[in-house]
C-alpha cells in the first residue's frame, strides 16, 4: 500500500505542500514501514493540466492514496479515475500527515475543494 | 500591408492608436479594421460599426470510444496539455485544455479517436462607413484564444488587393499577442513614460523582435513619468514614431467614446504624420500602398 503526501521539500520533516498539482515534492510512502521515497513533482511548471499530470505520475507508480491541501476539478476527476483516494488536512509535517491518516484524522474528499488554477499563485 | 498595434502593458492606449488610424487613412485608402483582443473587443465602441455576419469559430476536440481502444496510451503521450490520457481503465478527456492539434487522432493506432467541433468563440464582422470591420469574441470561460485571433485575421483574405489593415492586438506578449503581430509588416508598440509602461514594453520588443516584425514606439501619456522610456528608446536604436500629450481633453474624448482626429485638428496632423513616418521607417521590401 503506498501513500504520497505534497510536500515542500524531500524528508518526513519536510513542511507539507497544500497544492496537489502544483507541489514542489511527492514523498511516496509505505506507512507500515516509512520506508520513502522523494519524487519532484515535474508538473509543478506546467502551463496548464498540472493536477492531471500529477494525478497521472501518481498512477504510474501504483499509489493509492494522497494527503493534500487541496484539489481541482481537473485533478479530482483524474484522481478518481486512477482509482486514487484523496484525504485533506490543512498544515504540519509530512510526517504529521502519515501519523494523522494512521489514526483515521483525515477528512477523505470524492470532489474538488477549489477552482481550477488555484494553486498558481500560491508558493 | 499589415500594421499591427500591440503595447505589452494594458491600458496604453492601443484601441486609441489603432481606431485614429484607421479612421486617418479611411479618407483616402482602403482599410480593414481586426480587433484581435478577443477577450475584450472593444474598438467597436469607437468605431461603431453596422454588423452584417458573424461566424462560430471552433476547435476539433477528441472523442474516445473505449470499447476501440487498446490502451496504448500514445494519446497521452502526444498531448502537450494533458487533454488527454489513459488513467485506470479509462481515457480521460479535457476538452478546456485541447488545442485541436489533432495529434491524438492522428496516432490512434486503432482508430478509437473521432473529433466533433466545440464551440469556443465568434466572430463578427461589417463597416463603419468605409471601414471595414471584423472583430472576435472569445466564449466566456473557454481560454483559448489564438485560433480566434486567427480566424479574425482570415477574413483579410477577402479584402481587395492594396488594402491596409490595422490590427488591434490584445495586451501582454502571450500567445493571443503573438497570434495577432506575426505576419505584420509593421507593429506600433504602444507604451506610457512610466516605470510599468517601460518594463513591459522591453517584453513587447523582446516579442516582436524574435517575430522579426519591423516595429517603432508610440508614446501616449506624453509628459507623465520620467525619461526612463525615451533614455532606453535611445539606446535601444528604437524608432520613437509618435507622441500624444497627457491632457484631460484627450481622456475625455476617449472616455465619451470621441474620435481624437475628429474633434482635435492637431490629433488629425499627427495621426497623418504618424502615417508618414510609418512608410519612412518601414523597411525596403514592405507592401506599402
Amino acid at each position: 500500500m503506498r501513500i504520497a503526501v505534497t510536500a515542500q521539500d524531500k524528508n518526513l520533516d519536510a513542511e507539507f505542500d497544500s497544492r496537489f498539482g502544483r507541489c514542489k515534492y511527492f514523498i511516496i510512502i509505505d506507512p507500515d514501514t516509512e520506508e520513502y521515497q522523494a519524487e519532484v513533482n515535474q508538473a509543478a511548471t506546467a502551463h496548464g493540466g498540472a493536477g492531471i499530470q500529477s494525478a497521472q505520475f501518481l498512477a504510474n507508480r501504483e499509489v493509492k492514496t494522497v494527503i493534500t491541501g487541496h484539489v481541482g476539478p481537473n485533478a479530482a476527476r483524474a484522481l478518481e479515475a486512477a482509482g486514487i483516494k484523496v484525504f485533506i488536512m490543512e498544515s504540519g509535517t509530512v510526517r504529521d500527515a502519515i501519523t494523522a491518516y494512521k489514526e483515521g484524522n483525515l477528512t477523505e474528499v470524492s470532489e474538488a475543494t477549489v477552482d481550477s488554477h488555484s494553486g498558481l499563485n500560491m508558493s | 500591408m499589415i500594421i499591427s498595434i500591440a503595447s505589452g502593458k494594458g491600458g496604453t492606449g492601443k484601441t486609441t492608436i489603432a481606431i485614429n488610424l484607421a479612421l486617418t487613412l479611411a479618407e483616402t485608402e482602403s482599410v480593414c479594421f481586426m480587433d484581435c483582443d478577443v477577450e475584450e473587443p472593444n474598438a467597436h465602441l469607437f468605431l461603431k460599426p453596422v454588423l452584417e455576419g458573424s461566424a462560430q469559430v471552433t476547435v476539433p476536440i477528441p472523442i474516445v470510444d473505449e470499447e476501440q481502444c487498446n490502451r496504448c496510451g500514445r494519446c497521452g503521450e502526444i498531448c502537450a496539455f494533458n487533454a488527454i490520457l489513459p488513467l485506470g481503465n479509462h481515457i480521460l478527456t479535457f476538452p478546456e485544455l485541447c488545442h485541436g492539434c489533432g495529434g491524438c487522432t492522428l496516432l490512434c493506432p486503432t482508430g478509437a479517436i473521432r473529433e466533433e467541433p466545440l464551440e469556443i468563440g465568434v466572430v463578427e464582422w461589417g463597416h463603419a462607413g468605409s471601414i471595414s470591420h471584423t472583430h472576435g469574441r472569445l466564449k466566456i470561460g473557454s481560454p483559448l484564444a489564438p485560433p480566434i485571433v486567427k480566424a479574425v485575421k482570415n477574413r483579410n483574405q477577402n479584402m481587395p488587393e492594396g488594402t491596409i489593415s490595422i490590427i488591434d492586438a490584445p495586451p501582454g506578449t502571450s500567445c493571443p499577442v503573438v497570434a495577432s503581430v506575426s505576419d505584420s509588416d509593421f507593429c506600433l508598440l504602444v507604451t506610457e513614460p512610466t516605470p510599468f509602461g517601460l518594463h513591459d514594453l522591453t517584453l513587447a520588443v523582446d516579442m516582436v523582435r524574435a517575430l522579426q516584425v519591423p516595429f517603432g514606439v508610440v508614446i501616449n501619456r506624453a509628459g507623465l513619468g520620467n525619461g526612463g522610456l525615451v533614455n532606453y528608446c535611445k539606446a535601444k536604436n528604437i524608432p520613437m514614431l509618435a507622441e500624444i500629450p497627457f491632457e484631460r481633453k484627450y481622456a475625455a474624448c476617449y472616455a465619451k467614446g470621441g474620435r481624437l482626429v475628429e474633434e482635435f485638428p492637431e490629433m488629425k496632423e499627427a495621426f497623418q504624420s504618424l502615417w508618414q513616418t510609418i512608410c519612412a521607417t518601414a523597411p525596403e521590401g514592405t507592401k506599402l500602398p
